[in-house]
């Protein structure tokens, strides 16, 4: 390869100390290679830099030799030891016109390798050998050395001046089989893409390229217009249909035929009647063809293009089903289940068909399969079948890898929170599902079943009091408290289970719950929203107590005359009272005081702050305990029922969902300047910002001298206090009882299950439901309960974001279609295009952005402009007219546009139109090629 | 719907051909080529061919110690654009063939120490992205001459 320098170099590649070796003893690549592969592990850094500063020197000799060792080397080195050569591109450049084809070749695979526009700031020194490269005169290989550089780092500028010489490659007459001309089809296609201007120069040699003998050629043109086609606006290549329709019918080979089908896919759906004609040849397609890639491109063609044509939806579907059905090749399942997903929900009886196949994929040996399986089941849920849906997979991921099984999860939950639970219905049987699913071992996405605890709560008033049930199961499970993942879930129980205390059964549980001595595990925050808990239980607990004592002193003064009605609130408080008396006491003695009473010691200032929030209430019950003994001081006091309306007001305001709005509607206040510069302000934050910071490091420094210090103490007492709880809830703890005492002893709420043998998996998937796919109506027991939806801005954030994909060259796909209309015309400004080569055009163009290109025959009347400039730029002030834009804008624009009405296309560009007038444009989409078609 | 980057990469996970058909920087090709390996490699022979990673779409293929991947567009909006999965294995397939016919039997040694020939079979079969000539002979045809010339 490096010829003869190889084997005269090679007996110096042994010698002891590289920089020792003389330029004219270079090493050459391969011993270069050598020495990388027998070098020690580790010593390749300092291999490298000694290799690199060699280059550094040798790439700088005059002698051509030399220099192109030394660039293939570094070739090497950046291209797989990732090492930057950017700073060789001029010396690439220097080996660009040599005569010897080794080195234009070496200069060339450099260049291709390490040039970008963005990066390489002597690309344009190129232009000159570039276009000597390409000339017909030089020979073949060098001209494909030079498109290939071409294809891969084109700036604008330098495909606006070489377009013109690819036109020669272009053309069939250069000679019929050169086996350049598929290699400029393919850089034409480059150079478009970067330079949409050059659109009129090169499209009508690229459409000719169709009609060439040559299948290569054909190949490549195809290829290419696949390209444009699929990566903008398909529009302006409809009137191609028929051309690609005649290349459909004679061409054999299979790599045409996708390229094809790709382009007919896109164009289908903007031409029903080309969608039509298109049946019957991919029928015979799907039938007839033994190429596995072909009949898969024909399926997405089908499932893609032509939705609405039954027979080769049919024909498709059954081949996927073929798909799904071979064992030994998981490539086919993939790609099976990939089709099936874009079958809209409208063909779900596809799936249906094919449901016992897509559950069992759950269980692939392959993650990607199972994945795929799991987003096909996710695209067609309905409200009907969303239960069993939902159940099996939560089941499933019981069963499943941990990775596996929070994807599971991930879709369910994601799923049904959609468009604030659109698909929900019994929001009861939604939330046993999410205790569920904190239930599962491998479950992480504590944060998003936390979100949807409190969210559900907030908006659906008619399912708190199963959301209370569910919390409760959670907080009394000492086991989960062990689990980090978990303790965002615990905390939105403990949050709802006090908000929504009036709906449970046993207050008094759900205090002991809250304030079991594995609490302890919790981190600080949660352990302050369980605190928070308990005061608001508390504080129902003793408003209830009032009440009942109120009510029974009531009833035994009026005798029994209000008869039933109180009696059922009687029975209701009486409870509730009756726990409060006998759990006040207990708890004073044993977890209450005990648990909290180290808290207000806590060094978290949360914590701290609400356990001494509690304390203080509990001393104040501690009063009314002895208040209930002698009753007449009760009655007598009125400052009780003063505390009991204070404590009850505190948390009976109602919280709700806050719409995303909500900032945006609040006035702002008179007076309060919001645009005011605040940088005057930086003189008092910089002064006093030290301070505080120090203050509360040294109140924590010595609170934490405190707390070692009777660690010990502590910790023999929550032991005793951990022996206690367990005997109380011997339910909740595991039969075991060796290790009582030890309170980190705790069997982990994440053991995994055993996993279940490999072989069996799928069919107790497939038992696992008998359900459908299908929607299908259910009669619903009970009415959907009502969910609080605030604005349009509340659901905007569960929408996955539907942005149609916008080419990033729609500028390219209106040139072409100017190109395609203007064939014919020897247009005025094609030439204008060709020659205006500035660099700010070609910047401004890059600019203009995203404009979608709606390219429209229908001209406004009001524009003068638009009549005289030529059917390009008629289009560009289309894009940009569909481009909202702040008012402000458009009045600057309007005035800018008066004052000078010379260049009309710059002021196009930029022109903005009342958005209701550019909608009324997009009216008529295909007359365009009537007489083309069919 | 292009092909982005072509790929080979041995057993260990060292990069033995990079060409890249789009810009990165070094550092996002260091970074990307070390990500995808990583998610290749771990595969085993049962699982398919396809992997998706950030924005790409990776068709990969193992041959002896050799893997061979090739990075296209992975559009989830519109997945119709994509380049056709199984085409692509053909399409490495027939790299894998191009290369055992020049180099008879090819080995990860022959592409490191003939890497501009690699290259070249490359530039040969893939223009721009596209796929562009299919045929053996017509692929090494120029690169025999060349190797003749100089």
């Amino acid at each position: 390869m490096a010829g003869g320098s190889s084997s005269s170099s090679s007996s110096f590649s042994t010698a002891p100390a590289p920089s020792l070796v003389d330029s004219l003893f270079q090493r050459s690549l391969d011993d270069l290679i050598k020495a990388l592969r027998s070098q020690p592990a580790g010593a390749e850094p300092s291999l490298l830099s000694r290799a690199v500063a060699e280059i550094r020197r040798e790439i700088r000799s005059p002698d051509p030799d030399t220099k192109a060792v030394a660039l293939q080397k570094l070739t090497y080195l950046s291209s797989l030891h990732g090492l930057d050569a950017s700073w060789a591109a001029f010396h690439a450049l220097e080996l660009l016109p040599s005569p010897s084809p080794l080195h234009k070749r070496l200069a060339y695979v450099a260049a291709s390798l390490s040039f970008h526009p963005s990066t390489t700031d002597v690309l344009p020194l190129s232009t000159h050998q570039l276009r000597k490269d390409l000339s017909p005169s030089s020979p073949p290989p060098f001209s494909s050395l030079a498109l290939h550089l071409l294809s891969l780092s084109a700036s604008p500028d330098l495909a606006l001046h070489l377009a013109p010489d690819l036109l020669p490659l272009l053309s069939p007459r250069s000679s019929p089989s050169s086996p350049l001309r598929p290699k400029a089809a393919a850089a034409a296609l480059r150079t478009l893409s970067v330079c949409p201007d050059v659109a009129p120069l090169l499209f009508k040699p690229l459409v000719d390229c169709l009609s060439s003998p040559d299948l290569r050629v054909v190949s490549a043109a195809v290829g290419a217009f696949a390209e444009l086609a699929s990566s903008g606006d398909p529009t302006p290549y409809l009137p191609l249909a028929p051309e690609f329709y005649r290349v459909l019918a004679e061409s054999g080979s299979n790599w045409i035929l996708i390229k094809l089908l790709k382009i007919f896919t896109r164009l289908a759906p903007l031409e029903p009647r080309l969608a039509a004609r298109l049946v019957d040849p991919l029928c015979d397609l799907l039938r007839r063809s033994s190429a596995q890639s072909l009949v898969f491109e024909c399926v997405r063609t089908v499932f893609s293009g032509l939705p609405d044509h039954d027979r080769a939806v049919r024909l498709a579907v059954d081949k996927v089903r073929e798909f799904l059905a071979s064992a030994d090749d998981p490539n086919l399942r993939y790609l099976g289940l990939r089709a099936l997903s874009m079958l809209g929900p409208r063909h779900s009886w596809a799936v249906e068909e094919s449901r016992e196949a897509v559950i069992r994929s759950l269980a692939d040996p392959d993650p990607n399969i199972r994945r795929e399986a799991l987003h096909l089941i996710m695209v067609m849920v309905f409200d009907s079948n969303v239960v069993e849906i939902s159940v099996l997979l939560v089941n499933y991921a019981m069963k499943s890898d941990p990775i596996f099984a929070n994807e599971l999860l991930d879709a369910v939950l994601t799923t049904c929170r959609r468009n604030v639970y659109e698909l929900i219905v019994d929001f009861d049987w939604y939330v046993s599902l999410l205790g569920e699913m904190a239930r599962n071992p491998h479950c992480t996405r504590g944060e998003e079943i936390e979100r949807q605890i409190v969210d559900i709560g907030l908006r659906v008033r008619d399912a708190r009091p199963e959301l209370v049930r569910v919390a409760r199961g959670l907080l009394i499970d000492p086991a989960l408290l062990g689990n980090p993942f978990l303790c965002r879930i615990l905390s939105a129980a403990a949050w709802v289970s006090g908000e929504y205390v009036e709906f449970s059964r046993n207050p008094l549980e759900l205090v002991e719950a809250l304030l079991q001595p594995r609490t302890s595990l919790l981190p600080p925050l949660v352990r302050a929203v369980y605190i928070q808990a308990v005061f608001k239980v508390l504080a129902f607990c003793f408003s209830t107590y009032i009440d009942q004592l109120e009510i029974s002193q009531l009833s035994s003064l009026g005798n029994s005359t209000t008869g039933g009605a109180s009696s059922i609130v009687e029975s209701n408080t009486a409870a509730a009272a009756s726990c409060i008396a006998d759990g006040i006491a207990g708890m004073e003695s044993t977890d209450g005081i005990a648990t909290v009473g180290p808290l207000s010691e806590n060094d978290e200032v949360e914590v701290h702050g609400r356990a001494r929030n509690l304390l203080g209430l509990i001393h104040m019950l501690r009063e009314i305990l002895t208040w209930k003994t002698e009753e007449q001081g009760f009655i007598k006091d009125n400052r009780i029922g003063e505390i009991v309306n204070l404590l009850q007001s505190m948390f009976s305001e109602e919280l709700g969902p806050v719409s995303v709005n909500a900032q945006n509607r609040v006035p702002v206040p008179e007076g309060l300047v919001l645009e005011e510069n605040l940088a005057d302000l930086a003189w008092t934050l910089t002064e006093d910002d030290t301070a505080p910071s120090m203050s509360i490091s040294f109140s924590l420094r010595s609170h934490q001298h405190g707390k070692t210090k009777d660690a010990a103490a502590s910790s023999v007492r929550s032991a005793s206090l951990l022996a206690e709880h367990r005997k109380r809830h011997g339910l909740y703890y595991l039969p075991t009882e060796k290790d009582e005492t030890e309170s980190n002893d705790y069997p982990r709420a994440n053991d995994p299950l055993l996993p279940a043998s490999q072989g069996d998996v799928p069919e107790d998937l497939v038992k696992l439901t008998k359900q459908s796919l299908i929607p299908r109506k259910v009669k619903h027991t009970k009415p959907r309960p009502v969910v609080i939806k605030l604005d349009e801005g509340d659901g905007v954030s569960t929408f996955p974001s539907t942005t149609v994909k916008e080419s990033k060259d729609d500028l390219l796909s209106g040139a072409i279609h100017d190109a395609l209309l203007g064939e014919g015309k020897p247009s005025s400004s094609q030439k204008r295009y060709s020659d205006k080569s500035s660099r700010g055009r070609v910047k401004d163009i890059a600019d203009t952005g995203e404009s979608v290109s709606q390219s429209k025959e229908n001209l406004e009347s009001g524009n003068r402009e638009h009549r005289s400039s030529g059917s390009k730029s008629k289009h560009r002030g289309h894009g940009k007219e569909r481009h909202r834009s702040p008012q402000k804008n458009e009045e600057k624009e309007e005035k800018n546009h008066r004052n000078s009405a010379r260049s009309s296309h710059h002021h196009e560009r930029h022109k903005h139109r009342p958005r209701g007038e550019a909608l009324l444009n997009v009216a008529p989409r295909a007359p365009v090629i009537q007489h083309f078609l069919l | 719907m292009a092909i982005r980057f072509i790929l080979l990469v041995n057993k260990q996970g060292q990069t033995r051909l990079a060409q890249y058909y789009e810009y990165l920087t070094l550092e996002e090709r260091r970074a990307l080529e070390g990500e995808i390996v990583r998610k290749c490699l771990a595969r085993t022979e049962q699982q398919c061919s396809f992997v998706e990673h950030r924005n790409y779409k990776i068709v990969y293929r193992r041959y002896a110690s050799l893997f061979f991947l090739v990075g296209v567009d992975n559009d989830e909006v519109c997945p119709s654009v994509l380049l056709n999965e199984l085409a692509i294995l053909e399409f490495i397939h027939l790299v894998v063939e191009t290369m055992d016919r020049h180099f008879r039997n090819v080995c990860e040694l022959d592409i490191m120490f003939h890497l501009e020939t690699a290259h070249f079979m490359l530039e040969e079969m893939v223009m721009n992205g596209c796929i562009v000539e299919t045929s053996k002979t017509n692929i090494l045809t120029p690169i025999q001459l060349m190797d003749k010339a100089s």
